[in-house]
């Protein structure tokens, strides 16, 4: 199995740094990662540990101060708006705010329409496009019937991130980066929006990053884990490694600091 | 969007400044379609003539028919005219002088007063500590007093070109009226006429649509300035911002008015249009709003919509003109009426310091208030020519600056009741 | 039977709109704490429970409003009580109330002594500001929490030790009821950990004598509290005791809930999280019958047709359900 395992997108000694001289700030600092193809990964850190940061060079929306970042085996190139464009419809996103993740002025056909145009869907008679946003939207069961013509902020915080995955359906990306998809929203549709995500990666075999505060979810979502504290990476590894048998003194602390319900929560380590 | 407009229009502020706007706009609109005259057209020989409807004597006097009206009041009306009440109490100082006991003296019996005063008036005669001025008072008052209380009529004699010789052609009786609408020339001036004797009503219609123009363009200019490098700055960060935010500092530091002072000066008089000046104003108040977007947009260029928009491959302009432009378009309108209200200011204190447009092609409030200044219309208490413009500057800013609350009311969030 | 320190006695109460509609988020409310022990409150966002916090401290202003039944503590019944009698004699010696995002309330410009002084000098008016120094130390060293804070700004203090240090505040004039929103949703595991420890530990050494803990964070809940309360759409769904709440819950809406809960423990990974579709109805036109109905995967007819009474158990469990626990454990046996 592990030999056929093939790199999706890897990066060694990425490092970004804000600020000039005096004010620098190392947001993240030379941070190496393989992450493979199908494969789900969470990267966990508090916040200030830089895993937006990260987030933000993976998806190539800032670029790295050093350090290269690979993608299927060969250099990202994102020089010119067409190569980001072509890059782009390999990765996507979801972000954590549902309610600012969307455009208040443009209408929920204009947000799937979008997709459907990247995925070189311009020419297609509207039929076909209608059948294409239904199908998207029935994947995550909300009626494209009912939300044609509506804006975004008339749906609730679940409803959007939902939304948001049916994007993704129909953008079909080969990474999705998911950036605290459920902070936001109430344990009930979390349940919900994370089953999706698993179902999508089961039809679609899309590697999928999760960028989490919580390690809860993390462990229960994640084949490797990466454990991010003050822009560096201080332990990595499957989950059950990571979590369940922690070597670092940080993810041994973390871990013990997030409340446990069948075990004895030790509230004396603090 | 539509939703929106409705909001606005539920602001009472908003309103009420809206309404006293497009009543101004309708105003300079309509009025020049009825009153054609040139407004800087010269009716008047002389300085500040009131308010009111002037009728001419001559056409009067010619006037087809002349009615006979036995009015009871006319006489006392004329009198009272000629004759006020300083008058009188001038008439009664007169005769007290002159050794009258005061308990014969009734100011309110015009013949008896009259009766005294022409048996006791010597033009002669010094009182003691009377001005010259005084005494040239009393010869004006005794000239217009002669006859005041004849029932005789005025005689119209015309020269006969031959002869020479004066030729009554006509009488007119104290009962002799015309009416006005057959009187060949009336001409009704509801706020007088200025310095110049022009019509300061036409004058003023056509400088409020001038003033309008200045602020619109200048107003639009700074807008379109300040949006621009403010988008930039904002949008695209790093050096460009740097730049950017470097020379907008500059100018934050320079004090607008003195800059706007020294490149009127400069251009000189002859050069100096409506326009030019309207261009001027422009150039030197796009700081504020320049600063203002450019916050607004570093902040929106984080948000996650734009991300997303960014990862649906749109174009820089296609997220500028969509994702930014239309969240801080409410704010941008608000900037412009400001823009345009102070443009509007700011020509009024440019011309009254004479730095204005030049003065022979079109008037401004401006330069509506610089003349009534320099002819001391304020100090001579001729109200006409400078109330009705500052009551229009005041209208125009009031309205605009209400227009603006009310928005914000609405678009803000914080100051939503 | 322990002395009870808070019962309240069907609570309502309503926030009234801008366009003069009423909105009952806390509806027919009663439960009972007696000393020495924790009640949490669970539920999503949106379902009361926020509500239920500020409506308990007796003191309402706009939009809230007082509406019927009765809170009583320890022995003193403090609902239609004039709120500036409340303000007095009420809030902060017998019920202290702690809201969400409690550390953003310190003044940015005044040293933590001075919020001290301020609290204790409007009860105590001849005291000296030393007494006040003296008791304020040795307050915080029970707590834990080093001396040196008192004379510092708030600016200097990280999240973690502001939020402590508010709520050592609040306990400053003993109070017997202590209400904590969400004291620790805004921070980091380790300060979200120093805060729960805290709280036991103001339970454990007697400051306060009961606990009314609010969060939507489940296994915080299960670590703090004693029992259990879910509420949904205003109304309280299950009461239980914390186990029992959390692993073996009967309503419908409080299994669901506790279904989503995820802990980084061993074998959470085959655990299947369960999912409530919908959204909770709205409270301007609550719906007739049961308000979970619609979201309810054993919904029948005639739970929409009449409104659902609370069940009692044995040993105080109560739940709202038209069905009895027998026939909902069969129903979740078969899925």
């Amino acid at each position: 199995m592990a030999d056929e395992k093939k790199l999706c997108l890897s990066g060694s000694g990425i490092t970004k740094v804000f600020g000039i001289g005096r004010q620098k700030t190392v947001a993240v600092d030379h941070v190496d990662f393989n992450f493979y193809e199908g494969e789900i990964i969470s990267i966990v850190g508090e916040s200030g540990s830089g895993k937006t940061t990260l987030a933000k060079m993976l998806l190539g929306l800032i670029s790295s101060t050093e350090g290269d970042i690979y993608f299927l085996g060969q250099k990202r190139d994102i020089s010119s708006q067409k190569k980001k464009q072509e890059y782009w419809k390999n990765i996507q996103a979801i972000f954590q705010d549902p309610f600012s993740s969307y455009n208040i002025f443009n209408k929920i056909d204009s947000v799937l329409l979008d997709c459907i145009h990247m995925r070189g869907g311009r020419k297609l008679p509207y039929a076909k496009k209608v059948e294409l946003m239904s199908e998207a939207c029935s994947f995550v069961n909300l009626k494209f019937e009912e939300l044609t013509n509506k804006y975004p902020f008339e749906l609730s915080g679940g409803q959007m991130q939902r939304l948001m995955i049916a994007r993704i359906f129909l953008l079909k990306p080969k990474i999705l980066l998911a950036d605290e998809p459920t902070s936001m929203i109430d344990a009930c549709s979390r349940a919900t929006i994370l089953d999706m995500l698993m179902q999508l990666r089961d039809e679609t075999g899309m590697t999928l990053i999760f960028i989490t505060h919580d390690i809860g979810l993390a462990y229960f979502v994640s084949d490797s884990v990466y454990i991010m504290e003050h822009g560096k990476f201080v332990e990595s590894g499957t989950a059950d490694e990571v979590i369940l048998h922690p070597k670092e003194v940080y993810t041994q602390r973390l871990i013990n600091d997030v409340p446990k319900i069948y075990e004895e929560w030790d509230l004396s380590t603090v | 969007m539509k939703h929106i407009i409705r909001q606005v229009f539920h602001s009472g502020k908003f309103v009420v400044g809206f309404c006293i706007f497009v009543t101004i706009l309708l105003v300079v609109i309509i009025y020049p379609l009825f009153i054609t005259d040139s407004p800087l057209a010269i009716l008047g020989q002389g300085t500040f003539f009131p308010p009111g409807i002037y009728v001419s004597t001559f056409d009067s006097i010619n006037s087809p028919t002349t009615y006979t009206l036995d009015l009871n009041d006319a006489a006392a009306v004329r009198i009272a005219n000629k004759l006020s009440s300083d008058d009188r109490l001038a008439i009664k100082d007169w005769l007290l002088v002159a050794g009258i006991p005061e308990d014969q003296i009734d100011i309110t019996d015009t013949k008896k007063l009259l009766d005294q005063w022409s048996s006791n008036y010597d033009p002669k005669k010094n009182i003691p500590g009377m001005t010259n001025a005084k005494r040239n008072y009393f010869v004006r008052l005794d000239n217009s007093l002669k006859g005041l209380l004849s029932a005789e009529g005025a005689i119209i004699a015309t020269k006969n070109p031959e002869t020479g010789i004066l030729e009554q052609t006509g009488i007119v009786n104290q009962s002799d009226y015309v009416n006005i609408n057959q009187v060949a020339s009336v001409r009704w001036l509801p706020l007088g006429t200025d310095n110049f004797g022009r019509d300061v009503l036409n004058e003023l219609v056509k400088a409020t649509v001038v003033s309008l123009q200045i602020g619109f363009v200048a107003g639009i200019i700074a807008t379109l300035i300040g949006l621009t490098l403010g988008l930039l700055a904002g949008y695209i960060g790093g050096i460009a911002d740097d730049v950017i935010m470097f020379i907008t500092n500059l100018f934050t530091v320079i004090p607008s008015f003195v800059l706007l002072i020294l490149i009127s000066f400069s251009i000189g008089q002859e050069q100096r249009g409506a326009f030019t000046i309207a261009v001027v104003i422009g150039f030197t108040s796009w700081v504020w709003t320049a600063r203002a977007v450019r916050s607004q947009v570093v902040s929106l260029r984080n948000r996650d919509h734009v991300n997303l928009s960014k990862l649906s491959g749109h174009s820089i302009v296609h997220i500028i003109l969509t994702d930014i432009l239309p969240y801080i378009a409410s704010y941008v309108i608000m900037a412009l009426i400001l823009q345009i209200s102070s443009g509007i200011l700011a020509e009024a204190g440019l011309s009254i310091l004479g730095l204005g447009p030049r003065t022979t092609d079109v008037p401004t409030l401006g330069l509506m208030m610089n003349w009534a200044m320099i002819y001391q219309a304020q100090i001579l208490g001729k109200w006409w020519a400078y109330f009705p413009v500052l009551l229009t500057i005041a209208l125009i800013t009031f309205s605009m600056n209400l227009m603006n609350t009310g928005l914000d009311q609405v678009f803000n969030p914080a100051l939503r009741d | 039977m322990a002395n009870v320190m808070l019962e309240v006695k069907e609570l309502t109460t309503k926030y009234i709109t801008r366009f003069g509609e009423d909105v009952y988020a806390v509806d027919h409310v009663s439960l009972k704490v007696e000393e020495g022990k924790a009640l949490g409150i669970a539920g999503e966002s949106g379902c009361g429970k926020s509500t239920l916090a500020l409506s308990l401290m007796g003191y309402y202003f706009a939009p809230l409003h007082y509406t019927s039944g009765e809170i009583i503590i320890d022995g003193r019944n403090i609902s239609g009580m004039n709120p500036d009698e409340v303000r007095k004699s009420i809030l902060g010696k017998e019920i202290a109330y702690i809201p969400q995002a409690a550390m953003n309330a310190l003044n940015p410009t005044r040293k933590i002594i001075h919020f001290i002084e301020d609290v204790i000098q409007e009860h105590e008016l001849y005291i000296t500001k030393k007494d006040i120094y003296d008791r304020a130390r040795k307050l915080f060293e029970t707590l834990g929490l080093p001396a040196e804070v008192l004379q510092k700004y708030p600016v200097e203090l990280s999240g973690g030790m502001k939020q402590r240090t508010v709520i050592a505040i609040s306990v400053l004039l003993l109070p017997k009821v202590l209400i904590a929103d969400e004291p620790s949703s805004a921070l980091d595991v380790t300060s979200q950990k120093m805060v729960i420890k805290m709280l036991r530990q103001l339970m454990e050494t007697g400051l306060i004598s009961s606990l009314i803990f609010i969060t939507h964070e489940l296994p915080l809940l299960y670590n703090v509290t004693d029992d259990i309360m879910v509420m949904y759409a205003g109304q309280i769904v299950e009461k239980a005791n914390s186990k029992e709440a959390v692993f073996d819950p009967i309503h419908p809406y409080a299994k669901g809930l506790m279904g989503s809960i995820i802990v980084p423990e061993k074998g959470l990974r085959d655990v299947k999280l369960t999912a409530i579709p919908g959204v909770p109805p709205n409270l301007k036109r609550p719906p007739a019958g049961c308000r979970f109905a619609e979201r309810c995967k054993y919904v029948q007819p005639e739970c929409k047709v009449h409104s659902v009474d609370l069940r009692e158990l044995e040993g105080g469990r109560t739940y709202r359900c038209i069905f009895s626990e027998e026939q909902l454990r069969k129903a979740y046996q078969n899925g």
